[in-house]
C-alpha cells in the first residue's frame, strides 16, 4: 500500500513531487528518514531548516549550549527572544513551526564516549556541524563503527569545507582520519571566536550538507565521497580536491590501531563560541 | 474506434496547475506499467501542462479530448 499524502502534504511537497528524481516515492522516503545533526549552530541551522522543510520525518539535534547574542549573526534557527534558552529547544520550536510533519528529537547533552553510539545508532545519516575537534573525531569514529554515512562540514573566516564519508561502503570511502589522523595540537587551529567568520559561509556550507543528506536518502546524484569541496567566499569560488583512502589510516587503513572510541581531552582543545 | 480501457479515473475538477499534474503523478506512481489513467480536468492550462509533464516523465499520452463545456479528459498509459 502506497503512502497517502494529505491535501496539505501534496501542496507542501508539490515541488519535490514534480521532480522526476523525487516524486511521491522519494517524498515518502524523506518522510520515513531519520537524520541526526550535531550542533545547532552556524552549520546546523541552515541544514536543519532545509531538512525540516524537505520533510525529513525524524530529525535529531545534539547540542548542550544555550542561545547567545553572539550566535545570532549566523545561527538562523534562533532569535533574539530565545537568548538564554537551550539551542535544541529553540531549534525544535522553529522547525516544528515550519513543518509539523517533522518529529524533532532534542538531545540536550554533550556528546561523549558513553552516549555517542546510543545517540547515533537509530539515524540513517549524520551531519557534523560541531565546533570542536574532540567531537568531530568522536562522531567520525562512531559513524565508522556503526556504518553510518557522515556529511562533514567546517567553516572559518571566509572559507568552508565539505565532504561526505559513506561508511556503508568502507572499501571505497576515505574516512575523516585519512584527512586528519588525529586532532591538531591545542591552539594550532583558531576557533571562530578567535578568527571570526562571515555568517553566510555557514549558511552556504550547511545548506550543502543538507543537499548531501537529501541525495543520500533519495539515492540520487553523486554524493561528495572521496572529494573535498572548498568554498572561498571572498573570491566566490568552489574548488574540489580528491581525497584518497590512506592505507596507513589509523582507523580505516590496512592495519588499523583504533578499534574503539577515543575521547580526546575537551579542555585542551575545546573551542567555544 | 474502440474505447481505450481505463484502469483508474481521477476527477480533478476544481484543481489548478501544478496540482493537477502532482495528483495525477501520485496516482500513476501507484499503478503498474501498462495500466491506463483517465484524468478529468476543467482548468484549461492543465490540459496542456499535464500531458506535457507526463511525456517529460516518459509516460505515454493516449488521448486528450474535450468532453463538454470547459471539460477535458487526458488519458495516459503508464510506461515506467
Amino acid at each position: 500500500m502506497s503512502f497517502q499524502f494529505t491535501e496539505e502534504q501534496i501542496k507542501r511537497y508539490s515541488r519535490h513531487i514534480i521532480l522526476p528524481e523525487v516524486g511521491g516515492k522519494g517524498q515518502e522516503k524523506l518522510l520515513n528518514s531519520k537524520v541526526l545533526v550535531i550542533g545547532a549552530g552556524g552549520l546546523g541551522s541552515p541544514a536543519l531548516y532545509y531538512l525540516a522543510a524537505a520533510g525529513v520525518g525524524t530529525i535529531g539535534i545534539v547540542d548542550f549550549d544555550v542561545v547567545d547574542f553572539s550566535n545570532l549573526q549566523r545561527q538562523i534557527l534562533h532569535n533574539t527572544s530565545r537568548v538564554g534558552k537551550p539551542k535544541v529547544e529553540s531549534a525544535k520550536m522553529t522547525l516544528e513551526e515550519l513543518n509539523p510533519d517533522v518529529n524533532v528529537i532534542a538531545h540536550n547533552e554533550r556528546i561523549h564516549k558513553g552516549n555517542v553510539l546510543d545517540i547515533i545508532k537509530d539515524y540513517d545519516v549524520v551531519l557534523d556541524g560541531s565546533d570542536n575537534f574532540p567531537t568531530r573525531f568522536l562522531v567520525n569514529d562512531a559513524c565508522y563503527f556503526l556504518d553510518k554515512p557522515l556529511v562533514s562540514a567546517a567553516i572559518l573566516r571566509f572559507e568552508g569545507q565539505l565532504t561526505t564519508f559513506d561508511y556503508r561502503n568502507k572499501e571505497e570511502s576515505p574516512c575523516y582520519r585519512c584527512l586528519f589522523p588525529e586532532p591538531p595540537p591545542p591552539g594550532l587551529v583558531p576557533s571562530c571566536q578567535e578568527a571570526g567568520l562571515l555568517g553566510v559561509v555557514g549558511g552556504i556550507m550547511g545548506t550543502l550538507q543538507a543537499n548531501e543528506a537529501l541525495k543520500l536518502i533519495l539515492d540520487i546524484g553523486e554524493p561528495l565521497v572521496g572529494k573535498l569541496l572548498i568554498f572561498d567566499a571572498l573570491g566566490t569560488e568552489f574548488n574540489v580536491v580528491k581525497l584518497r583512502k590512506d592505507k596507513k589510516c589509523p582507523l580505516c587503513g590496512e592495519n588499523p590501531v583504533i578499534k574503539e572510541l577515543i575521547e580526546y581531552d575537551q579542555e585542551s582543545c575545546d573551542i567555544r563560541f | 474506434m474502440s474505447e481505450i480501457s481505463v484502469n483508474r479515473e481521477l476527477d480533478l475538477k476544481g484543481e489548478v496547475c501544478p496540482f493537477t499534474f502532482v495528483k495525477s503523478k501520485l496516482i500513476l506512481e501507484q499503478m503498474e506499467p501498462g495500466e491506463v489513467l483517465k484524468v478529468i480536468l476543467d482548468y484549461k492550462p492543465s490540459v496542456e501542462n499535464v500531458p506535457k509533464s507526463m511525456r517529460e516523465e516518459g509516460q505515454e499520452v493516449l488521448e486528450i479530448k474535450e468532453v463538454g463545456d470547459n471539460l477535458w479528459e487526458v488519458i495516459v498509459r503508464k510506461v515506467k
